[in-house]
């Protein structure tokens, strides 16, 4: 026999638990459907969580507690002071903080007899196969359409299920991709939806408890592959209304033509996902309308100098509730079939919350004729920071 | 046939911020052209310029999906449920 060069033991699946962890696990040993045996199996597993945010926080924290040997945490993100509202690992003392290592530190003390792997870093086709490979199960957490797709692909190349929720407002969704009989993300969904058709800002938002439905649903399907317990979500597709307190359920089918995990694939490696999901275009497309600003301070002092400006404020009533600069209110929506409101003979300033939306409201009334129009660079966040600090950023 | 279309979130700004609307019809195609009828807006988001269905708008009729079946010629009877199931990537937060 060769010599060993490592030894066994490091790698050896662990066969007995300590006094402790018997103790801390006593209502998960009490249950014969997971028992010594599904224990066993808990803290031997290797679960890669992509994205650390609402989705992560119940996932880290309930793997973490019931006993999963290995957690990996992917995220290149800080914490900032909006995450708060529901992303529950971390607290007000974390804000500024790298998100992965934070989440690391929160469920090391939630518990010490796991091993808890920071990765601040960002999931990309360069680092994902490396990433996943010492790992049984990948689960998606994260909050975009490339990331999505690179997870789906990366697992389905390295043959490991996908734990995959996603939510929007008050809506989730969740299943189970790359088991395999079953269905993958591309089987669902071929194609992202083209970014111009992708839901606007002013429809986005997420009502806080829904990530942790969403995300203990999908730490709930985790534990069951580890323990090969119960009916997976595999092969289906639950839909989860919050408004209505509705969950409903959708067949998911293999598609044989999948070209990712279909019989004749046409994906044999992982690719450029932004370019796949048009990401770069829409990135280029918005920002960089090109349409006369006024910056904040300039705004200031001409209405100073009691120059006859009309303020045009393009965000949604809820969004002026939060503040306002006691600008005329009209949706960017509504600006086609109100036009007509506007005195195209006096000069307008637009502004939205960061000057994206009143960019294209400007670029639209351009189009329509009139002249004497600004966008107000930055927004009412830069009115906030170089005017006025008594208004509140959201 | 009466049926009901269920209306998924990120499309009901288009909807008059309804959940769901009752259309008659015989196929899935008819019920989704009734529904743009209804919303004239909500077209775009489902059908490209030609009149066909989306290629990521996936549509099921209760709880399963049309492509596996007649498409949009998927007849349809009376208390059907066609659900419009979008792709959502989540939490997104975008900064606008």
């Amino acid at each position: 026999m060769a010599t060993k060069t490592q030894s066994p033991i490091a790698n050896a699946p662990a066969t007995s638990l300590s006094n402790e962890e018997i103790l801390r696990y006593s209502r998960h040993l009490i249950m014969p459907e997971v028992g010594m045996e599904g224990q066993l199996k808990l803290k031997n597993a290797k679960v890669l969580l992509i994205g650390t945010g609402g989705l992560g926080a119940p996932l880290g924290l309930y793997l973490a507690a019931a006993g999963v040997g290995k957690l990996g945490l992917v995220d290149f993100d800080v914490v900032d002071f909006t995450n708060l509202q529901r992303q529950v690992t971390f607290g007000t003392s974390d804000v500024g903080k790298h998100k992965s290592a934070a989440a690391q530190a929160r469920l090391s003390n939630l518990n010490p007899d796991i091993e808890v792997l920071s990765f601040e870093t960002q999931l990309t086709s360069g680092n994902a196969l490396e990433l996943f490979k010492d790992f049984d199960i990948i689960v998606d957490g994260t909050d975009n359409f490339p990331t999505r797709y690179l997870v789906n692909d990366a697992c389905i190349l390295l043959g490991k299920p996908n734990v995959y929720g996603s939510i929007f407002r008050f809506e989730g969704q969740a299943t189970v991709f790359g088991t395999p009989a079953g269905p993958c993300y591309r089987c669902l969904y071929p194609e992202p939806p083209p970014p111009g058709l992708v839901p606007s800002c002013a429809e986005g938002g997420v009502l806080g408890v829904l990530p942790g439905i969403v995300g203990s649903i999908q730490a709930m399907e985790t534990i069951k592959l580890i323990l090969g317990a119960g009916d997976s979500l595999a092969g289906r597709l639950l839909l989860f209304d919050a408004l209505g307190m509705k969950f409903r359920e959708l067949k998911l089918r293999k598609n044989p033509d999948c070209p990712m995990c279909g019989k004749n694939r046409t994906i044999h490696q992982l690719i450029d996902y932004y370019e796949f999901c048009g990401v770069r275009g829409e990135e280029a497309l918005a920002p960089d309308l090109q349409v006369p600003e006024m910056t904040p301070r300039e705004l200031k002092s001409r209405l100073d100098r009691g120059d006859d400006l009309y303020i045009l404020d393009v965000r949604e009533p809820h969004e002026y509730q939060i503040c306002n600069i006691k600008g005329h209110l009209l949706p960017l929506g509504e600006l086609p079939r109100r036009v007509h409101e506007l005195d195209s003979s006096r000069e307008i300033v637009a502004h939205c919350r960061s000057g994206k939306r009143s960019a294209e409201a400007v670029d639209f009334l351009r189009k329509a004729g009139f002249r004497k129009i600004h966008n107000l660079k930055g927004g009412i966040l830069a009115w906030s920071d170089e005017v006025d600090p008594s208004v509140p950023k959201y | 046939m009466a049926v009901k279309v269920i209306i998924p979130t990120p499309l009901r700004v288009y909807a008059a911020k309804k959940d769901s609307a009752e259309v008659s019809a015989q196929t899935v195609g008819e019920a989704l052209g009734g529904l743009t009828t209804q919303y004239t807006e909500l077209r775009k988001h489902l059908f490209t310029e030609d009149g066909k269905l989306r290629s990521f708008v996936n549509v099921y009729l209760n709880d399963e999906d049309i492509r596996y079946m007649a498409k949009e010629a998927t007849p349809v009877k009376d208390g059907d449920v066609v659900s419009i199931v979008p792709s959502i990537a989540g939490g997104n937060h975008c900064g606008r």
